[in-house]
């Protein structure tokens, strides 16, 4: 697997600087900071699964944990994705390539839309019951 | 949960700002030269901008570590609680730490070096560190 292959490079900056030319450093903080956003989102879904097993007390159980690991599961899922996409994007920069496509946000977008219909239907039921 | 997003800079996805503020002058064109005082200021302050971004993400690591910790301890210090309590905190030291070495390094220099992968690395861990913590929690 890519990810996997990935991982190695994860920790080797030796590895990334073998290849290519070092970009304008402008470019390589700016692909920093797209990471520290990431990073970010990943810290944000955390933090809101924290916050659902803590500010929702009323919710049956099933229902509270299931939101609160799907979040922290996209956290998980975000965080190690952002290295993932950094690297790659470092490595592509250095060989001269175009940066690499990813379907990630879109994939994201959508499973926070579906928790975060999930958890207006949980609380609208639980007003109405 | 995510206050510490701003508008200006570091949006959640893409490569919102690869270039911006960087397009109006290029490096030398002003009439300084500034060949004896090193490379010349980068007018887009994408130092200053990437430091200010590791702050909010150093902001939003507290705002997870301390929701973490009130989980914990939520029920009373028991020892579980002090354990999952201690490994949070130990996750936001680990987030500071890094955040204050990196700042450090973008201001020690006019051309600061690319981040290290294995910085990187280290504070995506200690995000997943914190989501282990919080499942343990919920669960």
């Amino acid at each position: 697997m890519r990810v996997v292959r990935n991982v190695r490079l994860w920790f080797a900056p030796e590895a990334v600087r073998a290849e290519g030319s070092t970009p304008d450093y402008r470019f390589s903080l700016a692909n920093e900071r797209t990471f520290l956003a990431w990073l970010r989102t990943a810290l944000a879904l955390i933090g809101g699964g924290f916050a659902v097993d803590q500010f929702l007390p009323d919710l049956p159980r099933p229902w509270r944990a299931g939101l609160a690991l799907a979040l922290l599961a996209a956290g998980v899922v975000c965080a190690l994705r952002a290295v993932d996409h950094w690297v790659r994007c470092e490595r592509a920069m250095r060989r001269g390539e175009d940066l690499p496509a990813s379907r990630f946000p879109a994939v994201l977008s959508l499973v926070i839309a579906v928790v975060a219909v999930t958890m207006v239907v949980v609380v609208l039921a639980g007003w109405a019951g | 949960m995510s206050g510490a997003h701003g508008p200006g800079a570091g949006g959640t996805a893409g490569r919102d700002e690869s270039a911006d503020g960087t397009a109006g002058r290029d490096d030398g064109a002003d009439g300084t030269g500034g060949k004896g005082v090193g490379p010349p200021r980068d007018p887009g302050l994408q130092p200053e901008r990437t430091r200010l971004a590791w702050r909010r993400t150093a902001l939003s690591g507290t705002v997870a570590a301390v929701l973490g910790a009130r989980t914990a301890l939520h029920d009373g210090t028991t020892p579980a609680g002090l354990t999952v309590c201690a490994l949070c905190c130990s996750c936001w030291l680990g987030l500071m730490l890094l955040a204050r070495a990196r700042t450090r390094r973008l201001g020690s220099s006019a051309v600061p070096p690319a981040l290290a992968p294995r910085a990187a690395t280290a504070a995506a861990l200690c995000t997943v560190a914190l989501a282990v913590c919080a499942a343990a929690l919920v669960v």
